[in-house]
């Protein structure tokens, strides 16, 4: 039996701003702030969605990822590569059997606004590519409408269709309007089968935000309470600076604990973000900041 | 399957090697530090160290004598006569120096009172500023505040502050005291008195006509002498309740007027429609904000049964991610009991309420051997009977109380000597409207804890005091019409 997501649990906005102050004022320095940053660096899906991709750019990034930054020895890779699925063939090619996986968005991705069947097409063509992950969006239009069962239902059937592959769930949270709302989608998500939720597609503004990705893990971690299943977390867009990375890190580290610090359960959907952690890096072991011409952009 | 990451915080002192405290206080009398009659002195200490930062004055009856009499003759020849705008002036003064020497503030109020240096940067030093620029508004506009009556000035006003928040209540009184047109005799608290110092020095540098504001430090006697003296028209405390019933006998008989702010046992109350996240924060800041040394602190928790369950489970959780230590970390959010004396308060009520029979629950971190520290504490399973409800701790001890019907809680809410604070947590507005007329309380806050400002006015029921201070009806126990 589904739960009645009419009567989901209310989030006092406020409240969940003032906690969001709070983590910011967590001073990380020195041992703290090396391995949050190698840890975040370790939590990228390095992403790029854009209609003019070339073969040659996904190429290079997932070059980038497995090689982030070679002249500082010892760091990690990123978690995973995020692109469209005309794009995975050429992705697998090269990362091979590397250690980041590849991610790709799917179901009439940005906007979701199609057929089912067209939207578990989308989901197979990414799965028989080769893609570990799939990155769908929910039909907001739907949920906003109250349909609740048909967002459900859509969930539940790509969930079937991925097979193996993990499935985030893209609440597209910039359209919910409401906190409300974000929690909503997310029980619904994760009732649904969802292995992971995300905030944004990176297409609409506002993407991932603190107070939205806090609604979210709270209700991944009532989930856990309740149930003992533990549920991904992916805010995607919009976190571009170390310093909001180690931010949403002490958020997590807060609200879930130890056990989700890592990036089996926990991703930043980036794409300059990873530039920016080896710039700090970079400053750590070097002692100065290095201009960001010595940092490759790919 | 990785190994569970542990994310440490390192260590982020703030630092403090920029504070400068003299080894000795004199008494701030008449515009300079003079020595004290009575020739004493008596250390103050840091609590989360147990080392002494320095000795002040321990003033006497003749000290409190010739502090009242520089008071009462800067008020006949100076300040009464000057213009409300020029008044204002020094005020707004007052409140600029505060905030460039914030984080000096910061740093010796954490030093001297054990509070996490998060809340005094964050909350106690930029509030009190606050206080002074809001006030120095009022203090040409009287006559529109209160039209057509006439509002004047008492003449000078004996106010005796507590340790849990120095410098902001400091601001709580000074600053309206003098937007009236009144000068000031302070006295802060013995365990505490460093910011208030720090206050006169600022006082100093701002020019103040001398003996406007006078800042005299000692012990209870102290403050009997400021209260008894006939030169003074206005007291006003902060403080506990056994205090406050004194000074009410000691004034009887006279026409000085008083406003007093004494303790409370404040009953914080989560529905079941509550956004349950939100309250388990709440509830955490309502009673753990200042390590519970707050007298409006959320300190006997009650819960909707159906709920119960979650809430304790979540606070429990919760609280395991306070950190607690160092007062002067960054990270730090509770940090050292104010002192030896009141850490020893709350142990005994530690005692009591597991000797009455009740589930004791406190996090397991660890606490700094040196100092005096005491862990997070609930007492699950707790009735109106027991001890540990009725009366007040001071301290970072919660009682959780559970319910079934909004007629039972709001019963058991008001059934209590106390009546400062209260909160109620529901997603519903008029269940809120219903509660807030039905409790008796000075404040109420829905779904928020321990929110101030200084528009907001602030004061209580029953033992819990009399007077408002904060907002237009601060203005009023400092005026006759």
């Amino acid at each position: 039996m589904t739960p009645d997501f009419k009567h989901t649990p209310v989030i006092d906005q406020v409240g969940i701003e003032e906690r969001v102050a709070r983590f910011n004022t967590r001073s990380i320095k020195k041992d703290t702030k090396l391995s949050g940053l190698k840890l975040a660096l370790n939590m990228i899906d390095l992403t790029t969605l854009e209609g003019k991709d070339t073969e040659g750019k996904v190429k290079q990034m997932c070059y980038k990822a497995m090689h982030v930054s070679d002249d500082l020895p010892g760091l990690p890779t990123v978690a995973a590569v995020c692109v469209y699925p005309n794009h995975v063939a050429t992705a697998k090619h090269v990362l091979k059997d590397s250690q980041v996986k590849i991610a790709s968005v799917a179901t009439a991705f940005p906007s979701g606004n199609s057929t089912l069947n067209i939207k578990l097409e989308d989901t197979k063509l990414a799965v028989d590519s080769g893609a570990d992950e799939v990155d769908m969006v929910i039909s907001r239009g739907e949920f906003l409408k109250g349909n609740y069962n048909f967002v459900f239902d859509e969930i539940a059937t790509i969930k079937k269709a991925c097979g193996k592959a993990r499935l985030k769930v893209i609440l597209e949270t910039g359209e919910l309007s409401t906190l409300d709302n974000v929690r909503k989608a997310s029980d619904i998500a994760i009732h649904a089968g969802a292995d992971f939720i995300k905030t944004s597609t990176g297409k609409i503004q506002p993407a991932a935000t603190m107070p939205v990705t806090l609604v979210m893990l709270e209700a991944i971690k009532d989930h856990y309470l309740k149930t003992n299943v533990m549920i991904g977390m992916k805010p995607a867009g919009g976190i571009s600076t170390a310093k909001s990375a180690l931010q949403y890190l002490v958020m997590l580290n807060e609200t879930l604990g130890p056990k989700w610090m890592s990036n089996e359960w926990f991703r930043f959907g980036a794409s300059s973000l990873a530039n920016d952690i080896v710039l700090q890096l970079g400053k750590e072991s070097k002692g100065v900041y290095y201009s960001k011409d010595y940092i490759s952009i790919d | 399957m990785k190994s569970e990451f542990n994310w440490e915080y390192a260590p982020a002192p703030e630092a403090k090697d920029h504070i400068k405290l003299k080894a000795q206080y004199d008494l701030f009398i008449n515009g300079k530090f003079v020595k004290p009659y009575s020739k004493k002195y008596f250390a103050t200490y840091n609590p989360a160290t147990e080392e002494k930062l320095a000795e002040v004055a321990q003033a006497n009856s003749k000290d409190v004598d010739l502090a009242v009499a520089s008071a009462k003759n800067a008020y006949d020849k100076v300040w009464k006569k000057m213009p409300a705008k020029e008044r204002a002036k020094y005020i707004f003064r007052i409140a600029r120096v505060i905030q460039e020497r914030a984080r000096e503030l910061a740093v010796i109020e954490s030093m001297d009172g054990g509070k996490p240096i998060r809340e005094s940067r964050d909350f106690d030093v930029p509030t009190a500023a606050n206080h002074f620029f809001y006030y120095a508004g009022w203090a040409d506009k009287l006559e529109y505040a209160f039209p057509n009556r006439n509002p004047q000035s008492l003449g000078v006003a004996a106010q005796i502050i507590p340790w849990n928040f120095p410098l902001l209540m400091a601001a709580w009184k000074i600053a309206p005291a003098l937007a009236t047109g009144n000068t000031v005799v302070l006295k802060p608290a013995e365990s505490t008195p460093l910011s208030a110092l720090k206050l006169a020095e600022i006082i100093q540098d701002c020019d103040l006509p001398p003996g406007v504001v006078n800042i005299i430090t000692g012990f209870g006697d102290t403050g009997a002498a400021m209260v008894a003296h006939p030169n003074v028209n206005k007291i006003a405390f902060t403080g506990s309740t056994d205090v406050g019933k004194i000074i009410q006998k000691a004034i009887a008989g006279t026409n000085k007027k008083a406003t007093l702010e004494l303790g409370g046992k404040a009953a914080n109350i989560v529905f079941d429609d509550a956004p349950i996240n939100q309250a388990v924060e709440g509830i955490v800041n309502g009673i753990f904000f200042n390590q519970g040394h707050v007298c409006c602190a959320g300190s006997r928790l009650f819960v909707q049964e159906n709920v119960a369950a979650e809430v304790i489970q979540k606070l429990k959780a919760r609280m395991e991610t306070l950190i607690v230590g160092d007062p002067l970390d960054k990270n730090t959010d509770i940090g050292a009991i104010n002192s030896k004396e009141q850490l020893d308060k709350i142990n005994e009520y530690l005692k009591i309420g597991s000797k009455e029979g009740l589930e004791l629950f406190q996090t397991s971190a660890s606490v700094p051997k040196k100092g005096f520290y005491c862990k997070p504490t609930l007492f699950i399973g707790a009735a109106q009977s027991n001890r540990v409800v009725q009366e007040e701790i001071f301290g970072p001890v919660l009682t959780i109380q559970t319910f079934r019907t909004i007629e039972e809680v709001i019963e058991k809410a008001n059934n209590i000597p106390y009546g400062l604070s209260a909160g109620v947590w529901t997603d519903k507005g008029s269940k809120i409207f219903n509660l807030t007329s039905k409790l008796r309380a000075g404040v109420i806050w829905a779904n928020t804890y321990n929110k101030f400002d200084p528009t907001s006015p602030f004061g209580g029921y029953k033992e819990s005091g009399f007077g408002r201070e904060g907002g237009l009806h601060g203005l009023m126990p400092y005026l006759k019409f």
